[in-house]
C-alpha cells in the first residue's frame, strides 16, 4: 500500500510539471491550432538560463531565497523574450499557410533551440546547486521532500493564477475571443497579433518556472530535456482536451500519476519481463490511445467535421 | 527516369540518350575519382547518400505524395535493419542470406506500417505527425531495453559482426575479386546500392504515375473531393505507409548489411527529421528535388569536418566542435525553406515555369498554393 | 407529379440534427430517372445538409436514401460513389495542384481497379486501363467544352472553367444521379446560359440530375420538378409554375413574390 501511496505522490509532483508546461501547449493550440514543437524547449531554456545564474550566485552570501528569486527573474524574461521569438520569426509568416507548413518550422526551431543550447552549455548535465536544504517528510508510509511540496504548491498557484488572468481580464477575453473566431475577434476591434504574442510569453514565463522546478526536482538540466518533456506536456493536454486550460491542467496531473504508477507496477503486470525503464512509452501510448478514441480529450468538446 | 531530365533535352531524343550515356559513365567511375581524388571515406559517403536517396524517396511517398506528414518513418528503417542484423549475425547464431532476410525485413516493415497506419490515418495531419513521432519513439525505447530478462536485440550495445552481404561464395567484404581486379568492399557496396537507387526510382516514378499515384495527390490536395470521386481515402493512405515503410525496411537492410553493426543510436528522431528535410528541401512530391536534396544533405555536413581546421586558422582554437553544427544546419534549413521556399530547391518544372520572374502576378498565388503541398 | 415509373432515388423522411438543432426534418421526395430535380430555399435551409447525407459526408440521423430501391445507409461515401451518385460542391473542390486531365482522371477511380503491383510491374491490363482513362478524360474535357486547357492546372482556369471540370470530374465516376451544388453560383448571364445548355444535353445522355440552385431563372426554366425547403422541412414540391404560386413558398422568400 505504501508503494502504491508513494507513487501516487511521485506522480502528483510530476504531474504538476507536465501540468505547467502542458499550459504552454494548451494555450497556443487554442488560438493558433499550432503545435508549437518548440516549447519543450523554451522549458529547457528556462532551466538552463536559472542554473546558469545559481552557479554565479553560489559562491555569494545572498539567502538561498533570494538566489532562487534572482535566477527566476532573469530565466522567465529569457523565456518570454525566446517565445516571442520563436512566434515571430517561425510561425507569423506562416499564418495562412496550411496547418503542416507551421509544424514543420516548429520542428526545425526546436532543433535548432537544443543544438544552440548544446554549443553554449555543453553535452554534459548541468547541476542544481545545493542550495536547498532537503527535509523530508513522513506521509502514512510514504515520503516526500520540501522541494515537492513546494512544487506542487508553486504549480497550483500559478495555474490558478492563469485561470483567472484568462477569465477576469481583458487580455484574457480577447485571448478567449481569438480562440473562438480569429476574424470575428479581430472585426471586433481585438488586435491579434498581440493576442497571440501574448499568448507565447504568458505560455514561456510558464515555462521557465516549469524548468527551474523540474531542474530542482532532478537536481540537474541536460539540452536534451526538453524534447521528451515537451512530449509529455503535449500529451497531457491532449489528454485533457487541446485547447482547454482546466483540461492541461487535469491532462498533467493524470498523466504524471498514470507514468508513476505504470513505472511503479509494470514489472509486475508484464511478469518482470518490462522493467520502469519503459516509464517513457506510458506517456506515447496515452497519447496514441486518446488520439485514436476521444481525440477531443476528456474536458474537450467533439468537434462535428465540416464539408 | 527522363523525368529526371529538363524538359528541353527530353524532347530530344539523342540528347537524352547522350545525358544517359555520359551520367551512366559518371556514375560507374565516380568511386574511383573520388577514391583516387578524396580518399576511401568519401566513397563511403557516396554509398551513404544513394542510401539516403532510397529513404527519403519512401518518405516522400507518405509526405510528398499523400500529404501525410510522418515524423517517426525511422522506425521503420529500424524494422529492416534489426531483421537483418539479429537474422544473419553471431547474436543468435543465425545466419540467413541477404536475399532471404531483405524481402523478410521489407515485408515486416510494411506490416509495421499497416499496424500503425490502420487505427491512426484517420487522425487529422498535425496529430497523425505526432503520433507517429511516439510510435518512432517507442520502437527505438524497446531497441534500447529489450536486452533482459531476454537478450533479444543487445540493447544500448546494439548487433555486432553482421554478415556480409553474399553473392553465391562470393562476400562483399573485405574486397570483390572480379575478373581479376581486386574491388573494394565500399565500391562493391556503391554499386549496389546504385542498383538499388535505379530500381527504387524507377518504382517511385511508376506509382505517381499510376491511378494510386494520382489518388495520393488527390488526398493530399482535397481529401473530401478525393473521397467524393470514390476513392477510398483510408486504404489509399494505408497503401502509402505500407509503400513508404517498405521502402523503409529495404533501405534498413541494406544499412546493416553495410555497416556490420547497427544499434538503436542510428534510429533516433533527428534521422527521421534529416529524412524529413531531405524531401522538403529537394522539393516535396517531385521526384528530381527528393534525390537532389537527399545527395546535397548527406554529403554538405561532411564538409562540416572542415569547419574546425578553418576555425583554428581563423580563431586559434576550435570553438564550435563542427559535428554540433550539422543538425542546428538542419534544423535552420527547415525553417528557412518552408517560409521562404516551400517548393524546395527543385520543384517540379511545373512549378519552377509559375515561379520565374516573367509571371509576377502567379507568383504569389503559387507561394499560397505550394503550401497545400503540406496540407 | 410524382413519375409513374420507380424512382431513381427517393428520401424516405430523412433527418438530420446537430445537436439541438435539426437541420433536416423528415424530408421525403423522389426523382424519376432522367428528371431534372432542384431543390430550392432560403439560405441555411438545409439544401447543403441534404447534399451531405445523400453523399454520405454525414450519416442522417433518420431516414435513408434509396438508389434504384436499394438502401444507401451507412454506406461510406466512396461506396456510394460507386453505386453511381456523383456530386459538385458549392464552393469549387478541385484538386488545385493537378492538371485539368488529371482532375478528370481521378473521376475515374471508382471505376478502374489497378493497383500498386500493376503500377510498377506496368502490365498490360494496367497499361490498357491507363490508356482507357486519358482518353475518357480527354473526351469528357471536350465534352464540357474545356479540352484545350487540359494541362494547365485546375488553380489556373478560370472560374467558369472550374465549374466545366468539377462537372467533367464527377462525370468521369459514371454517375446515374449527378447531384450539383449550386452550379451557376457566381455566373453571368451568358455563362449561365451555356451551363443550362450544358445540363439538359447531361441529362438527354441519361443522366439523371438534382441541383441546389439560388439563381431562380435557372431553376424555373430547366427543372422539371422542385423542392422547396425551409427550415430543414420540404415545404413544397411540384413543377416550377406550381410550387412559384404555392402561398407557403412565397411566404419562405419574406412574402417576395418569385419572378
Amino acid at each position: 500500500m505504501d508503494i502504491f501511496l508513494q507513487q501516487l505522490l511521485n506522480g502528483l509532483v510530476l504531474g504538476s510539471l507536465y501540468a505547467l508546461v502542458a499550459l504552454g501547449y494548451t494555450m497556443v493550440y487554442g488560438i493558433l491550432e499550432l503545435i508549437n514543437f518548440a516549447h519543450g524547449e523554451v522549458v529547457m531554456i528556462g532551466a538552463m538560463v536559472a542554473l546558469t545564474v545559481l552557479g554565479v550566485l553560489a559562491g555569494t552570501p545572498l539567502p538561498p531565497a533570494a538566489m532562487l528569486a534572482i535566477a527566476a527573474a532573469v530565466a522567465i524574461p529569457a523565456c518570454m523574450a525566446t517565445g516571442f521569438t520563436i512566434e515571430r520569426v517561425a510561425y507569423r509568416p506562416l499564418r495562412r499557410a496550411p496547418r503542416l507548413a507551421p509544424l514543420i518550422t516548429a520542428i526545425g526551431v526546436s532543433i535548432v533551440l537544443q543544438n544552440v543550447a548544446m554549443i553554449v552549455w555543453g553535452r554534459q548535465y548541468v547541476s542544481f546547486p545545493p542550495l536547498i536544504d532537503v527535509h523530508i517528510h513522513e506521509v502514512a508510509g510514504a515520503t516526500i521532500t520540501n522541494v515537492q511540496i513546494a512544487i506542487v504548491a508553486l504549480a497550483a498557484l500559478i495555474m490558478a493564477g492563469l485561470l483567472l488572468l484568462v477569465r477576469r481580464t481583458r487580455l484574457g477575453r480577447a485571448m478567449r475571443a481569438t480562440a473562438q473566431n480569429r476574424e470575428v475577434a479581430e472585426l471586433m476591434g481585438v488586435d491579434v497579433n498581440r493576442v497571440i504574442s501574448a499568448t507565447f510569453v504568458i505560455g514561456s514565463a510558464l515555462a521557465a518556472v516549469a524548468g527551474m522546478m523540474v531542474a530542482a526536482y532532478y537536481g540537474l538540466a541536460h539540452y536534451a530535456m526538453g524534447f521528451m518533456l515537451g512530449l509529455k506536456a503535449f500529451t497531457a493536454a491532449v489528454l485533457g482536451g487541446i485547447g482547454n486550460i482546466p483540461g492541461a491542467m487535469l491532462g498533467g496531473l493524470l498523466l504524471g500519476i498514470i507514468e508513476s504508477l505504470g513505472a511503479g507496477y509494470i514489472g509486475d503486470l508484464t511478469g518482470g519481463f518490462l522493467g520502469s525503464h519503459y516509464q517513457d512509452i506510458f506517456a506515447f501510448l496515452v497519447l496514441i490511445l486518446v488520439l485514436v478514441f476521444r481525440p477531443s480529450g476528456l474536458l474537450g468538446e467533439r468537434i462535428a467535421d465540416r464539408a | 527516369m527522363s523525368a529526371l531530365l529538363p524538359r528541353r533535352w527530353r524532347s530530344d531524343p539523342r540528347f537524352a540518350w547522350a545525358a544517359f550515356a555520359a551520367l551512366g559513365v559518371l556514375l560507374a567511375a565516380l568511386p574511383f575519382i573520388v577514391d583516387a581524388g578524396m580518399g576511401r571515406s568519401w566513397v563511403r559517403i557516396l554509398a551513404f547518400a544513394l542510401l539516403y536517396v532510397m529513404l527519403a524517396l519512401g518518405l516522400n511517398i507518405v509526405v510528398g505524395f499523400a500529404g501525410l506528414l510522418d515524423l517517426g518513418y525511422v522506425a521503420f528503417y529500424a524494422v529492416g535493419a534489426y531483421v537483418y542484423a539479429l537474422l544473419a549475425s553471431p547474436h543468435f547464431g543465425i545466419h540467413l542470406p541477404f536475399w532471404v532476410l531483405l524481402p523478410l525485413g521489407a515485408l515486416l516493415a510494411c506490416t509495421a506500417g499497416v499496424v500503425l497506419g490502420a487505427p491512426t490515418l484517420r487522425l487529422r495531419g498535425d496529430y497523425l505527425a505526432i503520433v507517429t513521432l511516439g510510435f518512432g519513439e517507442i520502437v527505438r525505447i524497446f531497441l534500447n531495453n529489450l536486452n533482459a530478462p531476454i537478450n533479444l536485440t543487445n540493447g544500448p550495445q546494439g548487433v555486432n559482426l553482421i554478415d556480409p552481404i553474399r553473392f553465391g561464395d562470393t562476400a562483399l567484404h573485405p574486397a570483390v575479386d572480379l575478373f581479376g581486379v581486386s574491388l573494394p568492399a565500399t565500391h562493391a557496396h556503391y554499386y549496389l546500392f546504385l542498383a538499388f537507387t535505379l530500381l527504387t526510382v524507377f518504382v517511385a516514378l511508376r506509382l505517381q504515375r499510376s491511378r494510386i499515384g494520382r489518388a495520393w495527390v488527390a488526398i493530399r490536395e482535397d481529401e473530401i473531393a478525393a473521397v467524393a470521386m470514390g476513392i477510398d481515402t483510408r486504404n489509399v493512405k494505408l497503401l502509402a505507409f505500407a509503400m513508404g515503410a517498405t521502402f523503409g525496411g529495404v533501405g534498413g537492410g541494406l544499412f546493416a548489411a553495410f555497416q556490420g553493426f547497427v544499434s538503436p543510436e542510428s534510429f533516433t528522431l533527428m534521422e527521421s527529421i534529416m529524412i524529413l528535410c531531405m524531401v522538403v528541401l529537394g522539393g516535396m512530391g517531385h521526384i528530381p528535388g527528393v534525390i537532389l536534396g537527399a545527395l546535397l544533405l548527406t554529403v554538405l555536413p561532411e564538409l562540416l569536418r572542415y569547419v574546425g581546421p578553418l576555425q583554428e586558422a581563423v580563431l586559434g582554437r576550435v570553438a564550435v566542435d563542427p559535428s554540433d553544427l550539422r543538425m542546428l544546419l538542419f534544423g535552420s534549413a527547415l525553417v528557412v525553406a518552408m517560409i521562404f521556399r516551400p517548393e524546395g530547391l527543385w520543384p517540379s518544372p511545373q512549378r519552377a515555369r509559375e515561379l520565374s520572374p516573367d509571371n509576377p502576378d502567379e507568383t504569389r498565388q503559387e507561394q499560397e498554393s505550394l503550401f497545400d503541398a503540406t496540407r | 407529379m410524382p413519375p409513374a415509373e420507380a424512382p431513381l432515388l427517393e428520401a424516405r423522411g430523412v433527418s438530420k440534427r446537430f445537436g439541438g438543432l435539426a437541420a433536416l426534418a423528415d424530408v421525403s421526395l423522389a426523382i424519376g430517372r432522367g428528371e431534372i430535380y432542384g431543390l430550392i430555399g432560403p439560405n441555411g435551409a438545409g439544401k447543403t445538409t441534404f447534399f451531405n447525407c445523400l453523399t454520405g459526408l454525414y450519416q442522417a440521423t433518420e431516414g435513408a436514401f434509396l438508389l434504384g430501391g436499394a438502401r444507401l445507409a451507412g454506406l461510406k461515401p466512396h461506396a456510394i460513389v460507386a453505386r453511381g451518385i456523383a456530386r459538385t460542391f458549392q464552393n469549387i473542390r478541385l484538386f488545385a495542384n493537378m492538371t485539368a486531365l488529371e482532375n478528370v482522371m481521378v473521376g475515374r477511380h471508382a471505376r478502374t481497379r489497378s493497383g500498386v503491383l500493376g503500377a510498377i510491374l506496368g502490365t498490360a491490363a494496367t497499361r490498357a486501363e491507363e490508356r482507357d482513362t486519358v482518353e475518357r478524360a480527354r473526351a469528357l474535357l471536350a465534352y464540357v467544352g474545356i479540352e484545350p486547357r487540359a494541362h494547365d492546372l485546375a488553380k489556373h482556369l478560370p472560374y467558369g472553367d472550374q465549374r466545366r471540370l468539377e462537372i467533367a470530374r464527377a462525370l468521369a465516376t459514371e454517375p446515374q444521379l449527378l447531384a450539383l451544388d449550386e452550379p451557376a453560383a457566381g455566373m453571368n448571364a451568358t455563362e449561365t446560359a451555356a451551363l443550362k445548355a450544358l445540363l439538359e444535353r447531361i441529362r438527354h445522355d441519361g443522366v439523371t440530375l438534382l441541383l441546389i440552385e439560388h439563381d431562380v431563372a435557372l431553376v424555373m426554366g430547366l427543372c422539371d420538378r422542385v423542392a422547396v425547403l425551409d427550415y430543414g422541412r420540404r415545404i413544397a414540391e411540384g413543377t416550377p409554375a406550381q410550387v412559384r404560386t404555392d402561398p407557403q413558398v412565397i411566404t419562405a422568400y419574406l412574402g417576395g413574390a418569385l419572378p
